[in-house]
């Protein structure tokens, strides 16, 4: 069936509602001590994006400092190989810094400027997100202090560099597994003692409202883009989109237009992992339950006391045990399907497009690439697919390689 | 009338203020706990707030934290928790109140968890992830079994916020001396007296003040001005002392019994 633009808005583009809920998820399930500065950052944000100046402030860093807008190519040796629909990639790799991760940091490090905070702090997992907050706290001469996991500082040297050459004060994290998870901890932490002047840049549509909002808006160019050039290339929409879904921001910002506005069928790629144990993936959406996590009320991987599970991915930017609460909605709803691909699926195609393309994908994109690969053998020669490539994969090298010898694969 | 408005009755007609530790529950093992409230307790502490270990708070310092971790590493599960507090909560003068995340809580389900603590001899709940906006259903459900739902009220909370909180609150109000986590401090934030003084003029509650409480100085200090005490990390931290340094249980017993001794004369006299 041809998709089409809908006759008139989805109900689903007015969310979140007062509360901060996507239906029934999202929330603000956090200390009182943060309640006053996350009133003052929805505040804050309502008006910057009423506010003209604002948006065109954002547009022109967006189109000078970022690059874009991104291009959409077309994958023609990937396609032959696949002998399905077209595949097609947003490249959100080719974005200064090398990940969608960017267009969110640098709105809100503008809402930083316009709170009057002088200090920002962020987690990172992948080290995208620390390296998209560091280059825009340099950009705009703010001090920049970036929690990261001391496994993934390990995983993620290439990124630790940036950041610390930029600038930023990189942070160890020592607690618990470790990852991401514990960084959101520590972030979440060090902001409940340093609120008055320092606004937390969370790196996805997770957390409490007005983050998952916040996050999800500054991301909507991903998909607002896809559209027009889609219209532009194509003359019409595509026939299905596919992202990765860690937290989901770049999923959520390539969505959200398809959402508000049309009915093309969208897909989200969770990781793997190894298998579905618990511990041995980080697809919560496909293997969790709905529960709360870091601020908001969405799929989670917990155990029956409600402490959180351990997760596995080979991908640190996918390595969470949560996600975003619009993304439980949409799965609740049937917008979106939830897809999971494995760590050596996702390997395998880092491998592949390496070689049919020229282009190295992140790992975490990597996964969506895989799952857009069965979802393009699964539909006819004239169909188009495109595919989020979220990021570049420069920074994942050192770890393919030794997650392939690991494997005894060389 | 839950346990907890019982207590703060009696103590305002003896003139005394309320001193209430924090333990971890399960740290180092359960039994410890067990042994632990029963010698607080005898101590004269007049309420018991008992952590339940979550793999995320974000609300807590290094010294719980890790008191968390520590009890997760050894899997402490609710189901050994709530076994515990039966056991032992029919042998104490003082009322137990759980500290817990809503993620836990949601988990079991609302209506399971109070009626699995109310079973178990716990009067109450500290849920410090669930803010007043949050926290209507389960407030409307714990006023109904009385139960005392503890709700914060913080330096960054406005006044006019302050005042609907202290409205849906039940039993006493946590006031939180600092914005940040928890942990011991050596000064009082200057504001602190103000705020409290204010706060009382604003609610018929008890105001309890918790974060960053850890000398008897701190208890002289605020005694003219608040219902009660909390301390957690003074306390936690020397019950570490039991895993860290290899001290054994009784001597840790003791350790926290003396201090908390120390604190109750600060506060009483």
């Amino acid at each position: 069936m041809p998709t089409s633009f809908l006759k008139q808005p989805s109900p689903d583009a007015a969310l979140p509602d007062s509360n901060g809920r996507f239906g029934e998820f999202g929330g603000r399930f956090v200390p009182e001590t943060l309640v006053a500065a996350l009133d003052q950052l929805e505040e804050e944000y309502l008006q910057a994006k009423q506010d003209p100046e604002f948006q065109s402030q954002l547009d022109l860093l967006l189109r000078d400092f970022v690059g874009r807008a991104s291009p959409l190519y077309f994958a023609k040796r990937l396609t032959e190989k696949c002998g399905g629909a077209q595949i097609w990639f947003k490249r959100e790799d080719l974005n200064h810094t090398g990940a969608h991760k960017i267009n969110s940091t640098i709105g809100q490090a503008l809402l930083t400027l316009r709170m009057g905070k002088t200090r920002v702090i962020a987690e990172t997992g992948a080290g995208q997100h620390g390296v998209a907050t560091a280059t825009a706290c340099a950009h705009f001469g703010l001090p920049c202090i970036v929690y990261m996991g001391e496994e993934d500082v390990r995983r993620q040297a290439p990124n630790v560099r940036s950041m610390r050459s930029m600038g930023a004060e990189i942070r160890p994290v020592t607690t618990g597994s470790r990852t991401l998870r514990d960084a959101v901890n520590e972030a979440m932490r060090d902001w409940m003692g340093s609120v008055k002047d320092t606004h937390y840049i969370l790196g996805s549509v997770v957390g409490p409202h007005p983050f998952p909002m916040i996050v999800r808006d500054f991301q909507a160019v991903i998909g607002r883009e896809t559209i027009s050039q889609s219209q532009e290339r194509f003359g019409r929409l595509p026939d299905a989109v596919v992202a990765c879904v860690g937290g989901g921001s770049n999923a959520a910002g390539m969505f959200y237009p398809f959402v508000a506005d049309t009915d093309v069928p969208l897909i989200g790629v969770e990781a793997g992992g190894f298998d579905n144990e618990p511990g041995h993936h980080a697809s919560s959406l496909t293997y969790g339950k709905p529960g709360v996590l870091h601020g908001s009320f969405s799929y989670v991987l917990q155990d029956g006391d409600g402490q959180t599970d351990d997760v596995h991915s080979a991908s640190a930017g996918l390595d969470y045990p949560g996600v975003g609460p619009e993304h439980s909605h949409w799965k609740k709803t049937e917008r979106v399907e939830y897809r999971s691909c494995r760590d050596d699926e996702a390997l395998d195609t880092f491998d592949l497009i390496a070689k049919t393309e020229g282009i190295l994908p992140a790992l975490e994109s990597s996964h969506a690439i895989a799952k857009g690969m069965e979802v393009a053998s699964e539909r006819g020669k004239d169909e188009i697919v495109v595919v989020c490539l979220s990021g570049r994969g420069d920074k994942d090298a050192d770890e393919i390689q030794r997650l392939r010898s690991e494997k005894g694969h060389h | 009338m839950s346990a907890i408005d019982d207590l703060f009755k009696q103590l305002e007609t003896e003139g005394k203020k309320a001193f209430m530790p924090f333990i971890t529950a399960g740290d180092p093992n359960i039994e410890f706990s067990g042994e632990l409230l029963q010698s607080l307790d005898q101590a004269g502490c007049h309420l018991a707030e008992l952590g339940i270990p979550y793999s995320d708070p974000i609300a807590d310092g290094p010294v719980i934290q890790a008191s968390y971790t520590r009890a997760l590493n050894k899997k402490i599960k609710l189901e050994s928790i709530f076994g515990m507090t039966t056991k032992i909560a029919p042998k104490l003068k003082m009322p137990i109140v759980s500290m817990v995340s809503y993620a836990i809580i949601y988990r079991q389900g609302m209506d399971n968890y109070l009626k699995n603590a109310i079973a178990a001899g716990i009067s109450g709940a500290i849920v410090p992830d669930m803010p007043v906006d949050e926290s209507a259903v389960f407030a409307k459900k714990c006023r109904a079994l009385d139960f005392s739902l503890i709700q914060m009220i913080t330096p960054t909370t406005s006044k006019e916020r302050a005042v609907e909180i202290a409205r849906q609150a039940s039993g006493f109000i946590y006031y939180v001396s600092i914005a940040g986590i928890t942990g011991e401090r050596n000064a009082l934030p200057p504001e602190l007296i103000e705020n409290l003084k204010w706060l009382k003029t604003q609610t018929d509650l008890p105001i309890c003040v918790g974060f960053g409480i850890s000398q008897p100085a701190h208890a002289v200090a605020l005694r003219e001005v608040a219902d009660g005490m909390i301390v957690g990390s003074a306390i936690v931290r020397r019950i570490a002392a039991a895993e860290e340094d290899g001290k054994s249980n009784q001597a840790v017993i003791d350790d926290v019994a003396s201090f908390a001794k120390e604190m109750l004369t600060a506060i009483n006299g």
